[in-house]
C-alpha cells in the first residue's frame, strides 16, 4: 500500500494500539494534521501549549503503563516540548514525541521554525532519531516505542521533516524489532538472587527499600508477597508511593529529605537493605558519606546497570527486571520453604515502633482556622476513600500530598519526583483522566504551580474532563519560603506570590466551577460537592491555608538520614 | 588513573555526539577520542583515552553502554594491549638544521613525507610517550604545526573485540 509519510504516521501509530495523541499543531506537522483529520481511530487531544502536551502524554502514562505519546511542531512547539521531555526523561517514563522538522533540503539554512530538535533533545532522552528517509520512517517509529517501553523506560523523540511526512512509500509494519546494540536484561542472575535471599533471612534488621522502578516494572504484587513473606518493614519512595499499601503496618512511609522518622532511621540502622528499583538519590539518602557510616549490606536490583553503584556501592548487585528478579525470589523461598515471617524480627520491629511512636506527621487542626493543609489532604483522603489517582506540583503540597495521602495501589500517584517541574500537576491530571476515565482524579497544587500549566483548563473544558482541582493557596512558593526561613535568615526574597488571581472566578471564567474555602468547616462539605453534585464537572477547590506552615520532618541537603528536624521547636 | 576504553558504536549520524556530549553532561574528563569506521562499515570504533578513580570508570563505561547504539565497550587498559598515535609535524628545515632535523626523524624512525627548501613535514607513529619525547627532542623554535591523530588501541594475543 502505498502511503504518505504522514499516513504512515497515523497507521504506526495504530498499530501500536494508541488511543490520545497530546499535540498542538504548526507547519512542520500539517501533513500529520491532515492524515489525522481522514481517519477516527486515535483521538488527539489538543493542548494550550506544547509543555503540557508532553505533560499529559507522560501522565497518561504513568497511570496507564502505556507509552504515551505527543505531537508537536518544528521550532518553537519543540523548544516548548523540551521540559515535558526531560520531565518524563528523569523519572524514566515511556512517551514517543513526535515533531515536525523543515524539510530536509532546509536543514542547516536557519529556516523559519528550524532548530536542531535532535540536537536539543539529545541530552534528556532515552534516544532520538531525525527520519530523512520516508523509507525509514515505519521502522523508526517501531523502534521508538520499542526503546521508549523496555529496558529502563523513557523517553523517545522522532523528528519528521516536512517532505518527508509529504513523500510516498510502501506502508510495511515491522512486527519485531532487532537490535544488536540494544537488549535490556530482562532475569537477574541467579546465583546473586540466591546470595540475595541467604542474606535477607539471615537479617537481622532488613528493610525493603522501593523506588520508581517497581512501579514502572508492575512489581507492586511481588514486592507486597515478598514483604509479607519476610516479615519486613517497607519503605517506598516519592515515586514508588503505592508499590505497597500505605494503610498496612508493615509499611513506614517513604524514606528522605521529607521522609518518616521511622522510615528514615530504619533505612539508616538496618543490617540488610533490599533495595529495588531505586536510586539512593540525593533527595532519600542526603549524603552517601553520612550513610556509608553504618555498616550494612546492600542488595540492589535495577534493570539499569549504571543506577547500580552509582551514589552508594551495592554488596549485591542485580541487574534484571525487578518484576522477574522478585518472582525468582519468591519462587526461591517457596523452594526453601520459608512461608511465614521470622520470629527472628521482633526486637527490630520493637525498635521500629519505638520511632513510629514519635508520630512524626501530628498535626493540629484549629477549630477556628487557619486551615492546615496537611488536614485538606486527610479530609481529601477520608472524601475519596483513598481511592483517588492524585496527581500533584512540586513544593510544600507536593510533599503533603505524599505524606498524607495514604496510597494503597501503584499508578495512584503522580508527580515529578526527579525533576521537580512545577506545572505537571495539570496536565498529569489530564492523562491520567484519559488513561482511566472511570477513575476520580485530583491534581493537589499550589498557587504558583497551577499558574504555570493555568492555560489547560480550556482543554479541560473542550475534552469535559471533570478533574477535581485543590489548590493549597498559601500565597507563597512555599516551599522556597521555608528554605528562606530555615536558611537565609527569614529573608523571603521573591517567594510572596503577590496579585494573585481570584481563582474560583478564573476557573467560572474558563467554563468550570470554582470554589473558595476559607474555613476549616467549609472543607469537607465542599470537597464532597465536588465528587457528588459536580462529579462530571471540572471544581476548583481554591483553599486558603497557613501560609507559615513548614513540611516535617526535614532533613537538610547534604546532610545524613538521622539528622531530621521534626517539627519548628526542632529549629 | 589513565583508561583506554574502546567503543564498538552503530556508525550513525549524531553517535559521536551522543558519546562526546555524555562525557561533557557528566563532568568526565576526556582526554583524546578517535573514531573511524570498521571493516564493516555500519561500525564505528571509537578509542578514548580518559582518567578517573575506578568508580569513575565504572560509571563511565556503564553509561557508554546505555546508550542505545553502543554495540560494545572494552576498557582496554585492564590487559596488555598496544596504543599508537600518528603525528604530522612541520618544521623549519634551513641551514645546518636541515640535517639535524633528519637525524633526529631517523633516531625516532620518524618519515621525512613533504620536503620544500624551507620545511619537512615529519610523520611519527608511536604511542603518546614518543611522540611527546621527539617533541621534547627537537628545538621548539623550529616546529610550524604539529598535528596529531589521538590515540587507538588494539588488546593483544586472542583478546579481539568485535560483535
Ligand atoms: C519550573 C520550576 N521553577 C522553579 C522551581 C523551584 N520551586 C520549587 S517549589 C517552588 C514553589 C512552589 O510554590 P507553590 O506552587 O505555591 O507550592 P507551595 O510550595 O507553596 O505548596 C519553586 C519556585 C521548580 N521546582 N520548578
Ligand atoms: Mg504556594
Amino acid at each position: 500500500m502505498l502511503l504518505t509519510g504522514a499516513e504512515i504516521v497515523v497507521q504506526c501509530l495504530q498499530r501500536e494500539n494508541v488511543k490520545y495523541v497530546f499535540g498542538y499543531p504548526g507547519g512542520a506537522v500539517l501533513h500529520i494534521y491532515d492524515a489525522f483529520f481522514q481517519q477516527d481511530e486515535i483521538r488527539h487531544v489538543l493542548v494550550r501549549h506544547e509543555q503540557a502536551a508532553v505533560h499529559a502524554a507522560d501522565g497518561y502514562a504513568r497511570a496507564s503503563g502505556e507509552v504515551g505519546v505527543a505531537l508537536v511542531t518544528s521550532g518553537p512547539g519543540a523548544t516548548n516540548a523540551v521540559t515535558g521531555i526531560a520531565t518524563a526523561y528523569c523519572d524514566s517514563i515511556p512517551v514517543v514525541i513526535l515533531s515536525g522538522q523543515v524539510p530536509t533540503a532546509m536543514i542547516g539554512q536557519d529556516a523559519f521554525q528550524e532548530v536542531d530538535t535532535v540536537g536539543i533533545t539529545r541530552p534528556c532522552v532515552k534516544h532520538n532519531f531525525l527520519v530523512k528517509d520516508v523509507a525509514e520512517l515505519a521502522d523508526t517509529l517501531k523502534k521508538a516505542f520499542h526503546i521508549a517501553r523496555t529496558g529502563r523506560p523513557g523517553p523517545v523523540l522522532v523528528d519528521i521533516p516536512k517532505d518527508v511526512s509529504a513523500a510516498k512509500y510502501e506502508f510495511h509494519y515491522p512486527e519485531t524489532v532487532s537490535m544488536r546494540s540494544y537488549n535490556p536484561v530482562v532475569k537477574g542472575h541467579q546465583g546473586q538472587i540466591r546470595k540475595a535471599v541467604k542474606a535477607l533471612r539471615e537479617a537481622e534488621r532488613p528493610i525493603l527499600y522501593a523506588g520508581g522502578g517497581v512501579i514502572l516494572a508492575n512489581a507492586a504484587d511481588e514486592l507486597t508477597a515478598l514483604a509479607r513473606r519476610l516479615g519486613a518493614p517497607v519503605t517506598t519512595t516519592l515515586m514508588a508511593l503505592g508499590a505497597y499499601p500505605a494503610s498496612d503496618p508493615q509499611f513506614l512511609g517513604m524514606p528522605g529529605m521529607h521522609g518518616t522518622y521511622e522510615a528514615n532511621l530504619a533505612l539508616h540502622h538496618a543490617d540488610v537493605v533490599l533495595s529495588v528499583g531505586a536510586r539512593f538519590d540525593d533527595r532519600v539518602i542526603g549524603s552517601p558519606e553520612h550513610f556509608a557510616s553504618e555498616p550494612r549490606t546492600i542488595i540492589h536490583i535495577d534493570i539499569d546497570p549504571s543506577s547500580i553503584g552509582k551514589r552508594v556501592k551495592a554488596d549485591l548487585p542485580i541487574v534484571g527486571d525487578v518484576r522477574h528478579v522478585l518472582a525468582d525470589f519468591l519462587r526461591i523461598l517457596d523452594e526453601e520453604g520459608v512461608t511465614a515471617p521470622s520470629e527472628a524480627l521482633a526486637p527490630w520491629w520493637e525498635r521500629i515502633e519505638q520511632w513510629r511512636a514519635r508520630r512524626c506527621l501530628a498535626y493540629e487542626q484549629p477549630a477556628e482556622g487557619p486551615i492546615k493543609p496537611q488536614y485538606v489532604i486527610e479530609t481529601l483522603w477520608k472524601v475519596t476513600k483513598g481511592e483517588a489517582i492524585v496527581t500533584s506540583d512540586v513544593g510544600q503540597h507536593q510533599m503533603w500530598a505524599a505524606q498524607y495521602y495514604r496510597f494503597d495501589h501503584p499508578r495512584r500517584w503522580l508527580n515529578s519526583g526527579g525533576l521537580g517541574t512545577m506545572g505537571v500537576g495539570l496536565p498529569y491530571a489530564m492523562g491520567a483522566r484519559f488513561a482511566r476515565p472511570d477513575a476520580p482524579v485530583v491534581c493537589v497544587t499550589g498557587e504558583a504551580s497551577i499558574q504555570m500549566c493555568i492555560q489547560e483548563l480550556s482543554t479541560c473544558k473542550q475534552f469535559r474532563l471533570p478533574l477535581k482541582i485543590v489548590n493549597l493557596n498559601n500565597g507563597y512558593l512555599g516551599m522556597v519560603r521555608q528554605w528562606q526561613q530555615l536558611f537565609h535568615g527569614g529573608r523571603y526574597s521573591e517567594s510572596y506570590m503577590d496579585s494573585l488571581p481570584d481563582f474560583a472566578a478564573l476557573a467560572r471564567a474558563y467554563g468550570h466551577v470554582g470554589i473558595r474555602v476559607d474555613h476549616p468547616s467549609e472543607l469537607e462539605p465542599a470537597l464532597e460537592r465536588a465528587f457528588t453534585e459536580h462529579a462530571n464537572e471540572l471544581v476548583f477547590l481554591d483553599v486558603l491555608v497557613d501560609p507559615r506552615e513548614n513540611v516535617y520532618p526535614m532533613i537538610q541537603g547534604g546532610k545524613g538520614l538521622t539528622e531530621m528536624i521534626l517539627s519548628a521547636d526542632g529549629l | 588513573m589513565r583508561h583506554l576504553i574502546s567503543v564498538l558504536i552503530e556508525n550513525e549520524s549524531g553517535a559521536l555526539s551522543r558519546v562526546a556530549g555524555l562525557f561533557s553532561a557528566r563532568g568526565y574528563n576526556i582526554e583524546s577520542l578517535t573514531v573511524a569506521p570498521t571493516e564493516d562499515p555500519s561500525l564505528s570504533r571509537m578509542t578514548i583515552i580518559t582518567t578517573g578513580s575506578d568508580d569513575v570508570i565504572e560509571q563511565i563505561t556503564k553509561q557508554l553502554n546505555k546508550l542505545i547504539e553502543t554495540v560494545k565497550v572494552v576498557d582496554l587498559s585492564e590487559a596488555p594491549h598496544l596504543e599508537r598515535e600518528l603525528m604530522l609535524l612541520k618544521v623549519r628545515a634551513t641551514g645546518k638544521d636541515r640535517e639535524e632535523m633528519k637525524r633526529m626523524a631517523d633516531i625516532f624512525r620518524a618519515r621525512i613525507v613533504d620536503v620544500t627548501d624551507t620545511t619537512y613535514v615529519i610523520e611519527l607513529t608511536g604511542n603518546q610517550g614518543k611522540l611527546d619525547a621527539f617533541i621534547q627532542a627537537i628545538d621548539p623554535a623550529l616546529i610550524l604545526e604539529t598535528v596529531r591523530s589521538g590515540v587507538c588501541g588494539i588488546g593483544r594475543g586472542e583478546r579481539v573485540l568485535r560483535v
